[in-house]
């Protein structure tokens, strides 16, 4: 994991005085709402429905677990008690007190955490695939990228005014699991024909409220170059993309009405005045990011173990738990445990202070002191050895942290929608509850298979419901909450935007609809296709047919 | 009262009378000053007519305007560009700013015109600033003091153009 030197150190002291100052100068009024707004906001803080929320950047979804206990200590002592975990690699939350902010700033600088930048218009935490570093199917590990370029993005005196907010990805395996063509920039990690490590640049994908993926502005930039290419982009973007409507702000629609090409010949006449420049990064640089990420220390073990065998054979529950939650590992003897956070009647994503704790002790005993947050909202143990995984089942069992469903139905990505965002048009998580009690149960989850239901509970799409297999849309009918549902989306290598089924539906009838749409699946679904591939090969009429039937 | 300070918080005098967009040559030539901040476009179109009245000139751009007002002459000649901020949420004169001193080499003073606020001076004195000057609420300590908000940063600028990566110990 990185570690702050004193640079990065006195950087965040600096950051943390600062806004110690704004908010003092706010409090006292010497500071105006509108000017105070964007430097709040730029430090983490939005002021919600109920109370203000405080978004943490948790950077690339990276967390060590003394890092997880001073979120548990945060939540306690500043806020009610739990924390969310955010489809950005986030955490947040939702009832801090505006005069305590700087304080709980300056804990969060104590683990080396930080609030910059996870809100506002600049360049928000970059976000990465949760099993970088411990995936068998990795090109390269993506996270000392990830760290360039949060060093890079963080506090750029040019680019924290820009149109709108701006999001960057990298993904360095095979299966995309970081939604990287829907980001304002998605850098995928590629080696060229002679072997050279590089990236694939796209831009101006985005959800929101025109979902765009991001088209291929450079097919192989050398990493040397990253940070200068990086700079051209923003700088056009900031010259040219709309100020006028903040709608139309984003990245993607300057890319739209100006097309890849000649969005991408202003870039690369841009970068020709940076190119080779002291912007180039050096091996001894990407070495010394590198040498953060290094394997912790692996015993040699076997790829099997009898105590497993044995309680896969006779304990069905641990079989299942196995089946959805426990993945593949580069390293023999170990595996990557995924902490479902989905229990039925918890809000997707929410953990209590003393699950956090809870949490990081597994990880203290069983994954070598770090975890990772995934943007499906879920917790991650990436290295777990095999002959553990009955100890580790048995512990997370007690804390309900065991939820069999990774991957399956139940696993939703869901907004807080509008129990607690301002923006919301209507509620998400009691929609995505009510869906989760009606298909609570293995067997009926594991005969669905693999699929994804993403709820937003507005526009906005913070749940990604326009990349769900399955999405769901929070939109207000003259005051009232109804659910639009869209098909065919996925955020993978193959990402498409999903297709509106019909009229919206109201919060009651959802559960009945989404079974609709898998009773089509179900019976139309050859051999072992999952949802989506039924999906492309029938279309979406035959759903739209079922769901809208008139009874008899 | 309006103030100026350079980019070590220093009060700096201001004999510049800043005109504002619409300003015609008329405008100019009645004017008493002699020391002239005309808008990008006046500049453009009446260059020649302007320079006839043998004042001294310095030209400010919009934030929707680009350096393309200029030509290479005006940047080896003009002693000062200030670019505006009709609100201090408007970054475009943050990219402008680069532009005239990375790529097209201007080594005259930019100066920030417009809703110029305490929080936002480090950033541009980073982006290549050389002066501010400051909206009338603003308190001279408070900005002196903003300056050096922080000590360093990590990205290449134009005040620090080798990026922290090269520079750390």
């Amino acid at each position: 994991m990185y570690r702050y030197d004193n640079y990065d150190r006195q950087m965040q002291q600096d950051r943390i005085a600062q806004f110690r100052d704004q908010t003092r100068r706010f409090l006292a009024g010497e500071l105006e709402n509108a000017q105070f707004l964007p430097l709040r906001l730029q430090n983490g803080l939005y002021v919600q429905r109920l109370a203000p929320m405080l978004r943490v950047a948790v950077p690339y979804g990276c967390l060590s677990t003394a890092q997880l206990r001073k979120l548990a200590h945060i939540a306690r002592h500043y806020d009610k008690g739990y924390a969310h975990f955010s489809t950005r690699q986030n955490v947040q939350f939702n009832w801090p007190k505006l005069p305590e902010v700087p304080d709980i700033l300056a804990e969060l600088a104590e683990v080396e955490m930080h609030a910059n930048q996870t809100s506002g218009n600049c360049i928000r935490n970059t976000t990465t695939d949760q099993f970088a570093g411990v995936s068998p199917q990795e090109i390269e590990d993506s996270r000392p990228w990830c760290e360039i370029i949060r060093q890079w993005s963080t506090f750029h005196p040019e680019f924290a005014h820009l149109p709108r907010k701006f999001k960057i990805a990298v993904c360095g395996t095979e299966d995309d699991q970081a939604a990287t063509q829907v980001h304002d920039i998605g850098l995928y990690i590629v080696k060229n024909f002679t072997g050279d490590l590089g990236f694939q640049v796209l831009v101006g994908g985005g959800l929101g409220r025109t979902p765009v993926i991001g088209q291929i502005i450079r097919e192989f930039l050398p990493w040397q170059h990253l940070l200068s290419y990086l700079d051209a982009i923003l700088r056009i973007y900031n010259q040219e993309g709309r100020r006028d409507n903040k709608y139309k702000a984003r990245i993607k629609i300057l890319v739209k009405e100006l097309g890849i090409d000649a969005f991408r010949e202003k870039v690369e006449a841009e970068w020709e005045f940076s190119k080779d420049g002291p912007a180039t990064l050096t091996e001894a640089e990407f070495l010394r990011c590198k040498k953060f990420f290094t394997d912790p220390a692996y015993a040699a073990l076997p790829d099997e173990d009898a105590a497993v065998s044995e309680k896969l054979r006779s304990d069905i529950r641990f079989n299942n738990w196995l089946e959805r939650n426990v993945r593949g590992h580069k390293k023999s003897g170990y595996r990557i445990v995924t902490l479902c956070l989905k229990a039925t009647g918890a809000a997707p994503g929410d953990l209590s202070a003393e699950q956090m704790d809870f949490v990081a002790d597994l990880a203290d005993g069983y994954s070598f002191n770090e975890l990772r947050v995934s943007h499906e909202q879920n917790l991650v143990l990436t290295d777990v050895k095999l002959s553990d995984l009955p100890a580790l089942y048995d512990a997370l069992q007690k804390e309900h942290l065991a939820t069999p469903y990774t991957g399956l139905l139940n696993d939703m990505i869901c907004c807080p929608g509008g129990d607690f965002c301002s923006l919301a048009n209507a509620k998400s998580i009691p929609i995505a509850e009510a869906i989760q009690r009606r298909f609570d149960d293995f067997a009926v989850q594991k005969n669905i298979g693999e699929i994804t239901l993403n709820i937003s509970g507005c526009m906005n799409a913070c749940g990604h419901h326009h990349v769900g297999n399955i999405g769901v849309l929070g939109v207000d009918k003259k005051g009232e909450e109804f659910y639009q549902v869209a098909l065919g989306g996925s955020s993978d290598r193959q990402t498409a935007l999903g297709k509106v089924l019909g009229p919206s539906f109201a919060q009651d009838e959802m559960p009945d609809v989404v079974d609709k749409i898998l009773q089509v699946y179900l019976q139309r679904r050859e051999g072992n296709e999952r949802f989506i591939d039924t999906y492309n090969r029938i279309g979406i009429e035959p759903f739209q047919e079922h769901v809208y039937a008139k009874a008899d | 009262m309006p103030k100026l300070i350079d980019t070590l918080g220093h009060l700096a005098e201001n004999p510049w009378a800043l005109l504002p967009k619409d300003a015609t040559l008329e405008a100019v030539q009645q004017t008493p000053d002699k020391l002239v901040l005309v808008p990008g476009k006046l500049w453009q179109e009446q260059k020649a007519a302007l320079l006839s009245t043998g004042k001294t000139f310095g030209v400010w751009l919009d934030s929707n305007e680009t350096v393309s007002l200029l030509s290479d002459e005006d940047l080896d000649t003009l002693p000062l560009i200030a670019l505006n901020f009709p609100t201090f949420m408007d970054g475009r004169s943050y990219s402008t700013a680069g532009v005239l001193r990375q790529q097209l080499g201007y080594t005259g003073e930019i100066r920030a015109i417009g809703d110029v606020l305490r929080d936002q001076l480090f950033f541009l004195k980073r982006c290549g600033f050389s002066s501010f000057d400051l909206k009338d609420t603003v308190k001279l300590e408070d900005a002196q003091k903003a300056l050096t908000d922080f000590t360093t940063t990590y990205a290449a600028t134009v005040e620090e153009p080798t990026p922290l990566f090269r520079r750390r110990a």
